[in-house]
Protein backbone atom coordinates (compact mmCIF):
# COMPACT_ATOMS: atom_id res chain seq x y z
CA UNK A 1 0.00 0.00 0.00
CA UNK A 2 1.31 3.50 -0.93
CA UNK A 3 -0.23 6.55 -0.53
CA UNK A 4 0.66 9.81 -2.95
CA UNK A 5 -0.59 12.85 -2.21
CA UNK A 6 0.31 16.13 -4.08
CA UNK A 7 -2.43 18.30 -4.02
CA UNK A 8 -2.84 22.42 -3.76
CA UNK A 9 -6.31 24.17 -2.47
CA UNK A 10 -7.18 27.04 -1.28
CA UNK A 11 -10.46 27.40 0.90
CA UNK A 12 -11.43 30.75 2.11
CA UNK A 13 -8.22 32.36 3.40
CA UNK A 14 -6.74 29.04 3.76
CA UNK A 15 -4.02 28.21 1.66
CA UNK A 16 -3.12 24.08 1.62
CA UNK A 17 -0.03 22.86 -0.16
CA UNK A 18 0.63 19.71 0.53
CA UNK A 19 2.94 16.54 -0.53
CA UNK A 20 3.76 13.34 0.85
CA UNK A 21 3.89 9.64 -0.35
CA UNK A 22 3.28 7.49 2.71
CA UNK A 23 4.52 3.36 2.64
CA UNK A 24 2.13 3.18 5.58
CA UNK A 25 0.63 0.65 7.04
CA UNK A 26 -1.22 3.06 9.63
CA UNK A 27 -0.81 6.73 8.44
CA UNK A 28 -1.69 9.33 10.57
CA UNK A 29 -2.05 13.03 9.89
CA UNK A 30 -1.33 14.52 12.52
CA UNK A 31 -0.78 18.45 13.10
CA UNK A 32 -3.47 21.05 14.83
CA UNK A 33 -6.67 21.84 14.21
CA UNK A 34 -6.67 23.80 10.98
CA UNK A 35 -3.47 22.23 9.67
CA UNK A 36 -5.45 21.00 6.63
CA UNK A 37 -5.67 17.07 8.01
CA UNK A 38 -9.25 16.88 7.48
CA UNK A 39 -8.90 18.39 3.84
CA UNK A 40 -6.77 16.32 2.62
CA UNK A 41 -8.66 12.87 3.93
CA UNK A 42 -11.60 14.55 2.10
CA UNK A 43 -9.87 14.88 -1.00
CA UNK A 44 -8.33 10.95 -0.44
CA UNK A 45 -12.09 10.01 -0.40
CA UNK A 46 -13.44 12.30 -3.14
CA UNK A 47 -15.50 14.71 -0.90
CA UNK A 48 -13.58 18.03 -1.86
CA UNK A 49 -12.01 18.23 -5.43
CA UNK A 50 -8.09 20.14 -4.89
CA UNK A 51 -8.08 22.79 -7.33
CA UNK A 52 -4.66 21.35 -8.04
CA UNK A 53 -2.75 18.31 -8.12
CA UNK A 54 -3.22 14.36 -7.70
CA UNK A 55 -3.91 11.39 -5.26
CA UNK A 56 -2.85 8.26 -6.14
CA UNK A 57 -3.28 5.09 -3.93
CA UNK A 58 -1.45 2.01 -4.67
CA UNK A 59 -1.05 2.56 -8.16
CA UNK A 60 -4.94 3.70 -8.96
CA UNK A 61 -5.30 7.37 -9.78
CA UNK A 62 -8.15 8.50 -7.46
CA UNK A 63 -8.23 12.41 -8.61
CA UNK A 64 -5.49 14.10 -11.38
CA UNK A 65 -6.77 17.71 -12.19
CA UNK A 66 -3.55 17.60 -14.81
CA UNK A 67 -5.25 14.81 -16.88
CA UNK A 68 -8.94 15.46 -15.78
CA UNK A 69 -9.41 12.30 -13.78
CA UNK A 70 -11.87 12.16 -10.79
CA UNK A 71 -13.53 9.07 -9.63
CA UNK A 72 -16.63 10.28 -7.51
CA UNK A 73 -16.28 8.95 -3.86
CA UNK A 74 -18.79 5.94 -4.11
CA UNK A 75 -16.57 4.40 -6.72
CA UNK A 76 -13.42 4.94 -4.78
CA UNK A 77 -14.07 1.87 -2.27
CA UNK A 78 -12.77 4.38 0.69
CA UNK A 79 -14.12 4.19 4.24
CA UNK A 80 -14.48 6.65 6.33
CA UNK A 81 -15.05 6.76 9.88
CA UNK A 82 -16.07 10.49 11.12
CA UNK A 83 -15.35 12.46 14.35
CA UNK A 84 -19.02 12.21 14.76
CA UNK A 85 -20.16 9.02 13.74
CA UNK A 86 -22.21 10.02 11.47
CA UNK A 87 -24.61 6.59 11.93
CA UNK A 88 -28.00 7.10 9.55
CA UNK A 89 -30.63 7.77 12.24
CA UNK A 90 -33.53 6.47 10.47
CA UNK A 91 -32.10 2.53 10.18
CA UNK A 92 -31.11 0.47 13.31
CA UNK A 93 -27.44 -0.66 14.26
CA UNK A 94 -28.29 -3.56 11.88
CA UNK A 95 -29.12 -2.15 8.87
CA UNK A 96 -26.22 0.85 9.19
CA UNK A 97 -24.35 -2.06 9.36
CA UNK A 98 -25.47 -3.89 6.32
CA UNK A 99 -25.44 -0.47 4.25
CA UNK A 100 -22.51 -0.44 2.13
CA UNK A 101 -22.07 -4.33 2.33
CA UNK A 102 -23.72 -4.77 -1.41
CA UNK A 103 -21.60 -2.10 -2.98
CA UNK A 104 -18.60 -4.15 -3.47
CA UNK A 105 -18.13 -6.26 -6.37
CA UNK A 106 -18.85 -9.53 -5.33
CA UNK A 107 -15.30 -11.12 -5.55
CA UNK A 108 -13.72 -7.58 -4.36
CA UNK A 109 -16.27 -8.84 -0.61
CA UNK A 110 -13.84 -9.64 2.08
CA UNK A 111 -15.58 -8.10 5.31
CA UNK A 112 -17.47 -10.76 7.29
CA UNK A 113 -20.20 -9.60 8.84
CA UNK A 114 -19.94 -12.08 11.83
CA UNK A 115 -16.35 -11.45 12.44
CA UNK A 116 -16.54 -7.92 12.26
CA UNK A 117 -19.24 -7.73 14.81
CA UNK A 118 -17.21 -9.69 16.86
CA UNK A 119 -14.47 -7.93 16.74
CA UNK A 120 -15.78 -5.07 17.54
CA UNK A 121 -17.94 -6.10 20.00
CA UNK A 122 -21.23 -4.58 18.74
CA UNK A 123 -23.46 -7.89 18.91
CA UNK A 124 -25.93 -6.63 21.49
CA UNK A 125 -26.53 -3.70 19.91
CA UNK A 126 -27.90 -4.63 16.42
CA UNK A 127 -31.15 -3.75 16.76
CA UNK A 128 -31.13 -0.63 18.45
CA UNK A 129 -31.75 2.91 16.62
CA UNK A 130 -28.11 4.97 16.78
CA UNK A 131 -29.62 7.66 19.42
CA UNK A 132 -29.32 5.23 22.18
CA UNK A 133 -25.66 3.94 22.13
CA UNK A 134 -23.13 5.55 24.05
CA UNK A 135 -20.47 7.95 22.01
CA UNK A 136 -18.28 4.85 22.35
CA UNK A 137 -20.74 2.37 21.03
CA UNK A 138 -21.56 4.73 17.60
CA UNK A 139 -17.86 4.88 16.89
CA UNK A 140 -17.46 1.17 17.14
CA UNK A 141 -20.54 0.92 15.01
CA UNK A 142 -19.47 3.64 11.85
CA UNK A 143 -15.68 1.70 12.05
CA UNK A 144 -18.08 -1.53 11.29
CA UNK A 145 -20.39 0.08 8.81
CA UNK A 146 -17.25 1.52 7.18
CA UNK A 147 -14.93 -2.16 7.17
CA UNK A 148 -18.46 -4.03 6.08
CA UNK A 149 -18.40 -1.81 2.32
CA UNK A 150 -15.07 -4.07 2.18
CA UNK A 151 -12.91 -1.13 1.11
CA UNK A 152 -9.50 -0.72 -0.28
CA UNK A 153 -8.57 2.18 2.29
CA UNK A 154 -10.05 3.11 5.73
CA UNK A 155 -9.81 6.77 6.67
CA UNK A 156 -10.28 7.52 10.02
CA UNK A 157 -10.74 11.80 10.81
CA UNK A 158 -10.40 12.31 14.42
CA UNK A 159 -12.10 9.37 15.33
CA UNK A 160 -11.60 9.75 18.97
CA UNK A 161 -11.78 13.03 19.78
CA UNK A 162 -15.45 14.07 20.70
CA UNK A 163 -14.52 10.74 23.30
CA UNK A 164 -14.15 11.11 27.02
CA UNK A 165 -10.80 9.27 27.96
CA UNK A 166 -12.49 6.13 29.29
CA UNK A 167 -13.77 5.77 25.88
CA UNK A 168 -10.85 6.56 23.78
CA UNK A 169 -9.11 3.37 25.24
CA UNK A 170 -12.22 1.91 24.69
CA UNK A 171 -11.77 2.00 21.28
CA UNK A 172 -8.21 1.96 20.88
CA UNK A 173 -7.87 -1.80 21.12
CA UNK A 174 -10.27 -2.27 18.28
CA UNK A 175 -8.34 0.10 16.10
CA UNK A 176 -5.38 -2.00 16.83
CA UNK A 177 -6.83 -4.86 15.86
CA UNK A 178 -7.77 -3.73 11.96
CA UNK A 179 -4.38 -2.66 11.73
CA UNK A 180 -3.14 -5.64 12.91
CA UNK A 181 -5.08 -8.60 12.29
CA UNK A 182 -7.35 -7.31 9.28
CA UNK A 183 -4.41 -5.55 7.78
CA UNK A 184 -6.25 -2.85 6.42
CA UNK A 185 -4.17 0.19 5.24
CA UNK A 186 -5.65 3.05 7.23
CA UNK A 187 -5.29 6.79 7.32
CA UNK A 188 -5.60 7.96 10.52
CA UNK A 189 -6.31 11.94 11.62
CA UNK A 190 -5.11 13.36 14.66
CA UNK A 191 -3.91 15.91 16.63
CA UNK A 192 -3.39 14.21 20.19
CA UNK A 193 0.15 12.66 20.16
CA UNK A 194 -0.82 9.61 22.29
CA UNK A 195 -3.01 8.20 19.79
CA UNK A 196 -0.25 8.96 17.06
CA UNK A 197 2.62 7.36 18.86
CA UNK A 198 -0.15 4.44 19.68
CA UNK A 199 -1.08 3.62 16.54
CA UNK A 200 0.73 4.79 13.55
CA UNK A 201 3.25 3.11 11.60
CA UNK A 202 4.03 6.10 9.82
CA UNK A 203 3.39 9.97 10.18
CA UNK A 204 2.55 12.98 8.39
CA UNK A 205 3.03 16.37 10.35
CA UNK A 206 0.69 18.89 9.29
CA UNK A 207 1.49 22.70 9.88
CA UNK A 208 -0.21 25.44 8.14
CA UNK A 209 -1.76 23.15 5.17
CA UNK A 210 1.90 22.09 4.66
CA UNK A 211 3.55 18.73 5.39
CA UNK A 212 6.25 19.73 8.50
CA UNK A 213 7.74 16.59 7.81
CA UNK A 214 7.03 12.87 7.06
CA UNK A 215 8.31 9.03 8.00
CA UNK A 216 8.54 6.41 10.07
CA UNK A 217 6.66 6.72 13.51
CA UNK A 218 10.07 6.01 15.18
CA UNK A 219 12.05 8.43 13.70
CA UNK A 220 9.06 11.48 13.62
CA UNK A 221 7.70 11.03 17.27
CA UNK A 222 11.34 12.33 18.23
CA UNK A 223 11.48 15.29 16.99
CA UNK A 224 9.93 17.31 19.49
CA UNK A 225 10.38 20.58 17.66
CA UNK A 226 7.55 19.36 15.43
CA UNK A 227 5.38 19.32 18.14
CA UNK A 228 3.13 22.30 19.15
CA UNK A 229 4.46 23.78 22.14
CA UNK A 230 1.51 22.62 24.31
CA UNK A 231 2.15 19.23 23.22
CA UNK A 232 5.66 19.18 23.74
CA UNK A 233 5.81 17.59 27.08
CA UNK A 234 3.98 14.51 25.51
CA UNK A 235 6.59 14.14 22.91
CA UNK A 236 9.13 11.26 23.66
CA UNK A 237 9.88 8.29 21.91
CA UNK A 238 8.75 4.70 20.88
CA UNK A 239 10.22 1.72 21.82
CA UNK A 240 9.41 -1.80 20.47
CA UNK A 241 10.22 -3.96 22.75
CA UNK A 242 9.07 -7.74 23.47
CA UNK A 243 7.46 -9.46 26.63
CA UNK A 244 10.40 -11.28 28.67
CA UNK A 245 8.69 -12.08 31.66
CA UNK A 246 6.15 -11.59 34.31
CA UNK A 247 6.99 -11.91 37.95
CA UNK A 248 3.27 -12.25 39.50
CA UNK A 249 4.80 -11.66 42.98
CA UNK A 250 5.42 -7.89 42.45
CA UNK A 251 2.32 -7.41 39.35
CA UNK A 252 5.33 -6.89 37.40
CA UNK A 253 6.25 -7.52 33.76
CA UNK A 254 9.13 -6.92 32.19
CA UNK A 255 10.01 -6.15 28.83
CA UNK A 256 13.05 -6.25 26.71
CA UNK A 257 14.79 -4.41 23.43
CA UNK A 258 18.55 -3.61 22.57
CA UNK A 259 18.51 -0.77 24.68
CA UNK A 260 17.69 -2.98 28.33
CA UNK A 261 14.81 -4.17 30.39
CA UNK A 262 11.89 -2.14 31.38
CA UNK A 263 9.70 -3.30 34.18
CA UNK A 264 5.79 -1.94 34.01
CA UNK A 265 3.12 -2.57 36.04
CA UNK A 266 1.74 -6.07 35.24
CA UNK A 267 -0.19 -6.34 31.44
CA UNK A 268 -2.38 -8.89 29.53
CA UNK A 269 0.05 -9.87 27.25
CA UNK A 270 1.86 -13.63 26.11
CA UNK A 271 5.81 -13.57 27.16
CA UNK A 272 7.35 -13.24 23.61
CA UNK A 273 4.90 -11.18 21.95
CA UNK A 274 5.56 -7.47 20.93
CA UNK A 275 4.53 -4.36 22.74
CA UNK A 276 5.04 -0.62 21.90
CA UNK A 277 6.00 1.70 24.84
CA UNK A 278 6.08 5.10 24.95
CA UNK A 279 8.30 7.35 26.73
CA UNK A 280 7.76 10.56 26.96
CA UNK A 281 10.72 13.00 27.23
CA UNK A 282 9.94 14.51 30.31
CA UNK A 283 9.63 11.37 32.15
CA UNK A 284 13.12 10.47 31.66
CA UNK A 285 16.15 12.02 33.55
CA UNK A 286 20.07 11.66 33.28
CA UNK A 287 22.43 10.44 35.63
CA UNK A 288 26.34 10.83 34.80
CA UNK A 289 26.61 7.68 37.29
CA UNK A 290 25.20 4.59 37.99
CA UNK A 291 22.49 5.79 40.40
CA UNK A 292 21.76 3.94 43.66
CA UNK A 293 19.15 3.26 46.06
CA UNK A 294 17.05 4.97 44.09
CA UNK A 295 13.35 4.56 43.88
CA UNK A 296 13.15 4.43 39.99
CA UNK A 297 13.87 0.63 38.71
CA UNK A 298 14.25 1.40 35.13
CA UNK A 299 17.66 2.41 34.62
CA UNK A 300 19.09 2.42 31.12
CA UNK A 301 22.62 2.84 29.67
CA UNK A 302 23.54 4.70 26.81
CA UNK A 303 25.73 7.48 24.89
CA UNK A 304 24.48 11.21 24.54
CA UNK A 305 23.97 10.84 20.88
CA UNK A 306 22.98 14.92 20.46
CA UNK A 307 21.96 17.65 22.63
CA UNK A 308 19.53 19.90 21.09
CA UNK A 309 18.36 23.11 22.29
CA UNK A 310 14.66 23.48 21.87
CA UNK A 311 13.08 26.53 23.77
CA UNK A 312 15.20 27.93 26.64
CA UNK A 313 15.33 26.95 29.66
CA UNK A 314 14.61 23.42 28.63
CA UNK A 315 17.29 21.51 26.32
CA UNK A 316 16.61 17.84 24.90
CA UNK A 317 19.21 15.24 25.28
CA UNK A 318 19.24 11.99 22.61
CA UNK A 319 21.12 9.16 24.64
CA UNK A 320 21.85 6.23 21.92
CA UNK A 321 21.23 3.19 23.98
CA UNK A 322 22.93 0.19 22.33
CA UNK A 323 21.04 1.52 19.14
CA UNK A 324 17.77 2.43 20.39
CA UNK A 325 17.13 6.36 21.07
CA UNK A 326 15.72 7.71 24.19
CA UNK A 327 15.04 11.02 24.59
CA UNK A 328 15.35 13.29 27.88
CA UNK A 329 14.11 16.52 28.50
CA UNK A 330 15.95 18.81 31.24
CA UNK A 331 16.95 21.78 32.03
CA UNK A 332 19.91 23.93 30.86
CA UNK A 333 20.66 24.57 34.24
CA UNK A 334 21.16 20.86 34.83
CA UNK A 335 22.68 20.66 32.04
CA UNK A 336 25.55 22.71 32.77
CA UNK A 337 25.69 21.90 36.32
CA UNK A 338 26.26 17.92 34.96
CA UNK A 339 28.51 19.28 32.40
CA UNK A 340 27.04 16.68 29.59
CA UNK A 341 28.59 16.61 26.28
CA UNK A 342 28.11 14.39 23.14
CA UNK A 343 29.69 11.15 23.31
CA UNK A 344 29.55 10.98 26.93
CA UNK A 345 27.91 7.84 28.71
CA UNK A 346 25.20 8.37 30.97
CA UNK A 347 22.48 6.79 32.72
CA UNK A 348 18.81 7.46 31.48
CA UNK A 349 16.57 7.07 34.71
CA UNK A 350 13.02 6.33 33.68
CA UNK A 351 10.36 7.45 36.46
CA UNK A 352 8.13 4.39 36.68
CA UNK A 353 4.92 6.68 36.48
CA UNK A 354 5.62 6.95 32.63
CA UNK A 355 3.88 3.51 32.29
CA UNK A 356 0.42 4.04 32.10
CA UNK A 357 -1.90 2.30 29.97
CA UNK A 358 -2.37 4.59 27.42
CA UNK A 359 1.24 4.71 27.04
CA UNK A 360 2.03 0.54 26.29
CA UNK A 361 0.19 -0.73 23.33
CA UNK A 362 -0.44 -4.55 21.96
CA UNK A 363 -3.31 -5.87 20.07
CA UNK A 364 -3.79 -8.20 23.09
CA UNK A 365 -2.44 -6.13 26.25
CA UNK A 366 -5.85 -4.13 26.88
CA UNK A 367 -8.36 -6.19 25.84
CA UNK A 368 -10.52 -6.19 29.49
CA UNK A 369 -8.91 -3.20 30.31
CA UNK B 1 -78.51 14.82 8.57
CA UNK B 2 -79.51 13.82 4.66
CA UNK B 3 -77.81 14.73 1.94
CA UNK B 4 -79.08 15.15 -1.65
CA UNK B 5 -77.19 13.50 -4.56
CA UNK B 6 -76.30 16.60 -5.49
CA UNK B 7 -75.08 17.44 -2.34
CA UNK B 8 -73.53 14.17 -2.39
CA UNK B 9 -72.06 14.58 -6.03
CA UNK B 10 -69.95 17.70 -4.76
CA UNK B 11 -68.28 16.01 -0.92
CA UNK B 12 -67.38 13.40 -3.92
CA UNK B 13 -65.76 15.54 -5.92
CA UNK B 14 -64.16 17.94 -3.73
CA UNK B 15 -62.34 15.18 -2.53
CA UNK B 16 -61.35 13.23 -5.43
CA UNK B 17 -60.06 16.74 -7.10
CA UNK B 18 -57.94 17.18 -3.60
CA UNK B 19 -56.62 13.80 -3.65
CA UNK B 20 -55.41 14.27 -7.67
CA UNK B 21 -54.46 17.73 -6.99
CA UNK B 22 -51.88 16.37 -4.08
CA UNK B 23 -51.01 13.69 -6.08
CA UNK B 24 -50.25 14.90 -9.34
CA UNK B 25 -48.50 18.03 -7.90
CA UNK B 26 -45.89 15.64 -5.66
CA UNK B 27 -43.28 14.71 -8.64
CA UNK B 28 -43.14 18.46 -9.99
CA UNK B 29 -42.89 19.52 -6.05
CA UNK B 30 -40.34 17.48 -4.78
CA UNK B 31 -38.52 17.97 -7.76
CA UNK B 32 -38.56 22.02 -7.64
CA UNK B 33 -37.83 22.13 -3.82
CA UNK B 34 -34.83 19.68 -4.33
CA UNK B 35 -33.50 22.27 -7.00
CA UNK B 36 -34.34 25.27 -4.45
CA UNK B 37 -33.18 23.60 -1.85
CA UNK B 38 -29.88 22.62 -3.43
CA UNK B 39 -29.38 24.09 -6.82
CA UNK B 40 -27.12 27.14 -7.15
CA UNK B 41 -28.23 28.67 -10.34
CA UNK B 42 -28.39 31.76 -12.21
CA UNK B 43 -32.46 32.58 -12.00
CA UNK B 44 -33.16 30.71 -8.60
CA UNK B 45 -34.88 33.68 -7.63
CA UNK B 46 -36.59 34.04 -10.64
CA UNK B 47 -37.75 30.43 -9.75
CA UNK B 48 -38.64 31.08 -6.79
CA UNK B 49 -41.06 33.79 -7.35
CA UNK B 50 -42.63 31.62 -9.93
CA UNK B 51 -43.65 29.19 -7.39
CA UNK B 52 -45.06 31.41 -5.12
CA UNK B 53 -46.85 33.50 -7.34
CA UNK B 54 -50.39 31.62 -7.02
CA UNK B 55 -50.07 32.67 -3.18
CA UNK B 56 -49.71 36.39 -3.19
CA UNK B 57 -52.05 37.14 -7.00
CA UNK B 58 -55.57 36.98 -6.41
CA UNK B 59 -57.13 33.30 -7.09
CA UNK B 60 -59.18 34.84 -9.79
CA UNK B 61 -56.00 36.10 -11.77
CA UNK B 62 -55.15 32.98 -11.49
CA UNK B 63 -58.03 30.94 -12.48
CA UNK B 64 -58.33 33.71 -15.71
CA UNK B 65 -54.16 33.11 -16.45
CA UNK B 66 -55.34 29.40 -16.83
CA UNK B 67 -58.41 29.57 -18.49
CA UNK B 68 -55.93 31.87 -21.31
CA UNK B 69 -53.93 29.17 -21.53
CA UNK B 70 -55.15 25.81 -20.68
CA UNK B 71 -58.64 26.27 -22.16
CA UNK B 72 -60.11 24.88 -25.34
CA UNK B 73 -58.79 27.95 -27.12
CA UNK B 74 -55.85 28.68 -24.80
CA UNK B 75 -52.08 27.36 -26.45
CA UNK B 76 -51.13 24.49 -24.00
CA UNK B 77 -54.88 23.40 -23.81
CA UNK B 78 -55.21 23.27 -27.46
CA UNK B 79 -51.94 21.15 -27.98
CA UNK B 80 -52.53 18.93 -25.00
CA UNK B 81 -56.31 18.04 -26.51
CA UNK B 82 -55.46 17.57 -30.02
CA UNK B 83 -52.11 15.30 -29.00
CA UNK B 84 -53.08 14.03 -26.13
CA UNK B 85 -56.91 14.23 -25.96
CA UNK B 86 -56.61 16.10 -22.05
CA UNK B 87 -58.91 18.49 -22.00
CA UNK B 88 -58.90 20.66 -18.51
CA UNK B 89 -61.68 23.58 -19.29
CA UNK B 90 -64.94 23.17 -17.52
CA UNK B 91 -63.82 19.71 -16.41
CA UNK B 92 -62.96 18.34 -12.93
CA UNK B 93 -59.58 17.58 -14.17
CA UNK B 94 -59.47 21.69 -14.36
CA UNK B 95 -60.51 22.10 -11.14
CA UNK B 96 -57.71 19.63 -9.90
CA UNK B 97 -55.41 21.32 -11.97
CA UNK B 98 -56.31 24.75 -10.27
CA UNK B 99 -56.01 23.54 -7.03
CA UNK B 100 -52.95 22.09 -7.63
CA UNK B 101 -51.34 25.19 -9.09
CA UNK B 102 -52.96 26.99 -5.77
CA UNK B 103 -51.64 24.46 -3.52
CA UNK B 104 -48.14 24.19 -5.15
CA UNK B 105 -45.94 27.25 -3.32
CA UNK B 106 -47.47 25.51 0.12
CA UNK B 107 -46.39 22.17 -0.69
CA UNK B 108 -42.76 23.02 -2.29
CA UNK B 109 -42.13 25.51 1.20
CA UNK B 110 -42.81 22.47 3.10
CA UNK B 111 -40.65 19.88 1.72
CA UNK B 112 -37.85 22.94 0.87
CA UNK B 113 -37.43 23.23 4.35
CA UNK B 114 -37.29 19.81 5.69
CA UNK B 115 -34.43 18.92 2.58
CA UNK B 116 -32.64 22.24 3.88
CA UNK B 117 -32.30 20.45 7.07
CA UNK B 118 -30.99 17.31 6.14
CA UNK B 119 -27.60 16.87 7.83
CA UNK B 120 -25.58 16.29 4.03
CA UNK B 121 -22.55 15.01 6.16
CA UNK B 122 -24.81 11.86 6.37
CA UNK B 123 -25.60 11.56 2.29
CA UNK B 124 -21.19 11.81 2.09
CA UNK B 125 -21.31 9.49 4.19
CA UNK B 126 -23.13 7.10 2.39
CA UNK B 127 -21.60 8.37 -0.92
CA UNK B 128 -18.24 6.78 0.84
CA UNK B 129 -19.63 3.61 1.93
CA UNK B 130 -20.60 3.19 -2.13
CA UNK B 131 -23.96 4.91 -2.72
CA UNK B 132 -24.64 6.77 -5.77
CA UNK B 133 -26.60 9.89 -6.01
CA UNK B 134 -29.62 8.45 -6.83
CA UNK B 135 -29.48 5.97 -4.17
CA UNK B 136 -28.19 7.98 -1.44
CA UNK B 137 -31.24 10.08 -2.23
CA UNK B 138 -33.82 6.65 -1.96
CA UNK B 139 -32.05 5.54 1.06
CA UNK B 140 -31.20 8.18 2.96
CA UNK B 141 -33.10 11.60 1.78
CA UNK B 142 -36.27 10.64 1.49
CA UNK B 143 -36.51 8.76 4.54
CA UNK B 144 -35.03 12.12 6.17
CA UNK B 145 -37.24 14.41 4.59
CA UNK B 146 -40.98 12.65 4.83
CA UNK B 147 -42.40 14.56 7.17
CA UNK B 148 -41.78 17.35 5.34
CA UNK B 149 -43.55 15.75 2.15
CA UNK B 150 -46.62 14.76 4.29
CA UNK B 151 -46.90 18.27 5.91
CA UNK B 152 -46.72 19.39 2.18
CA UNK B 153 -49.30 16.92 0.88
CA UNK B 154 -51.28 17.88 3.40
CA UNK B 155 -50.87 21.47 2.93
CA UNK B 156 -51.59 21.11 -0.61
CA UNK B 157 -55.16 18.96 0.13
CA UNK B 158 -56.44 21.41 2.75
CA UNK B 159 -55.52 24.10 0.46
CA UNK B 160 -57.39 22.22 -2.64
CA UNK B 161 -60.26 21.31 -0.21
CA UNK B 162 -61.31 25.11 0.39
CA UNK B 163 -60.05 26.30 -3.02
CA UNK B 164 -62.81 28.56 -4.77
CA UNK B 165 -61.55 31.74 -6.51
CA UNK B 166 -59.02 30.01 -9.64
CA UNK B 167 -61.17 27.00 -9.45
CA UNK B 168 -64.92 29.09 -10.25
CA UNK B 169 -63.05 31.30 -12.50
CA UNK B 170 -61.28 28.31 -14.63
CA UNK B 171 -64.29 25.24 -14.40
CA UNK B 172 -67.13 27.39 -13.71
CA UNK B 173 -69.42 25.58 -11.10
CA UNK B 174 -71.24 22.75 -12.76
CA UNK B 175 -73.35 20.23 -10.48
CA UNK B 176 -71.81 16.73 -10.94
CA UNK B 177 -68.58 18.00 -12.89
CA UNK B 178 -66.85 21.11 -11.47
CA UNK B 179 -68.85 22.06 -8.13
CA UNK B 180 -67.06 21.08 -5.47
CA UNK B 181 -67.83 21.56 -2.22
CA UNK B 182 -66.82 25.80 -1.78
CA UNK B 183 -68.78 26.22 -4.89
CA UNK B 184 -72.02 24.47 -3.53
CA UNK B 185 -72.00 26.60 -0.58
CA UNK B 186 -71.41 29.24 -2.60
CA UNK B 187 -74.52 28.46 -4.45
CA UNK B 188 -76.53 27.63 -1.58
CA UNK B 189 -76.01 31.19 -0.21
CA UNK B 190 -77.11 32.29 -3.56
CA UNK B 191 -80.67 31.34 -3.39
CA UNK B 192 -83.43 31.87 -1.12
CA UNK B 193 -83.64 29.14 1.47
CA UNK B 194 -80.37 27.09 0.46
CA UNK B 195 -79.24 28.25 4.52
CA UNK B 196 -79.66 24.96 5.68
CA UNK B 197 -77.65 23.11 2.53
CA UNK B 198 -74.99 25.89 3.12
CA UNK B 199 -74.65 24.48 6.86
CA UNK B 200 -74.86 21.01 5.74
CA UNK B 201 -71.65 21.33 3.69
CA UNK B 202 -69.89 23.52 5.88
CA UNK B 203 -70.18 20.62 8.70
CA UNK B 204 -68.96 18.46 6.41
CA UNK B 205 -66.09 20.93 4.90
CA UNK B 206 -65.29 21.13 8.38
CA UNK B 207 -64.99 17.26 9.51
CA UNK B 208 -63.28 16.71 6.08
CA UNK B 209 -60.64 18.93 7.19
CA UNK B 210 -60.42 18.26 10.17
CA UNK B 211 -59.91 14.40 9.62
CA UNK B 212 -57.38 14.93 7.19
CA UNK B 213 -54.92 17.29 9.82
CA UNK B 214 -55.05 15.07 12.39
CA UNK B 215 -54.06 11.57 9.96
CA UNK B 216 -51.54 14.13 9.50
CA UNK B 217 -50.24 14.59 12.34
CA UNK B 218 -50.34 11.23 13.18
CA UNK B 219 -48.35 10.05 9.99
CA UNK B 220 -45.96 12.93 10.67
CA UNK B 221 -45.07 12.19 14.30
CA UNK B 222 -44.79 8.21 13.03
CA UNK B 223 -42.04 9.44 10.83
CA UNK B 224 -40.25 11.34 12.60
CA UNK B 225 -40.23 9.08 15.11
CA UNK B 226 -38.76 7.04 12.73
CA UNK B 227 -35.96 9.31 11.72
CA UNK B 228 -34.42 10.05 15.46
CA UNK B 229 -35.11 6.25 15.98
CA UNK B 230 -36.53 6.39 19.13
Amino acid sequence: MTILVDVSHRLGGFQLEARFASPGHLTALFGPSGSGKTSIVSMIAGLIRPDRGSVEIDGRVLTDRASGIFLPTHRRRIGAVFQDARLFPHMSVRRNLAYGKWFAPARERYADTGRIVELLGIGHLLERRPNLLSGGEKQRVAIGRALLASPRLLLMDEPLASLDEARKSEIMPYIERLRDELKIPIVYVSHSIAEVARLATDIVVMSDGKVAASGPTGEIIQRLDLLPAEERGEGGVVLDMTVAAHDIRYGVTVLKSAAGEIRVPRIRAETGSAVRLRLRARDVMIATAEPVALSAQNILRGKIARIAHASNPLVEIHVDCHGQQVLSRITRLSLDALRLHVGQEVFAVIKSVAFDHENLSNSLADQGF
Amino acid sequence: MELTPDEWNAVRLSIKVAVWAMLGSLPLGLLTALILARGNFWGKSLLNGIVHLPLILPPVVTGYLLLLSFGRRGPVGAFLAEHFGIVFSFRWTGAALACAIMGFPLMVRAIRLSIEAVDRRLEAAAGTLGAGTVWVFATITLPLILPGIIAGMILSFGKAMGEFGATITFVSNIPGETQTLPSAIYTFTQIPGGDAGALRLTLISVAISMAALMASEALAQRASRRIEGA
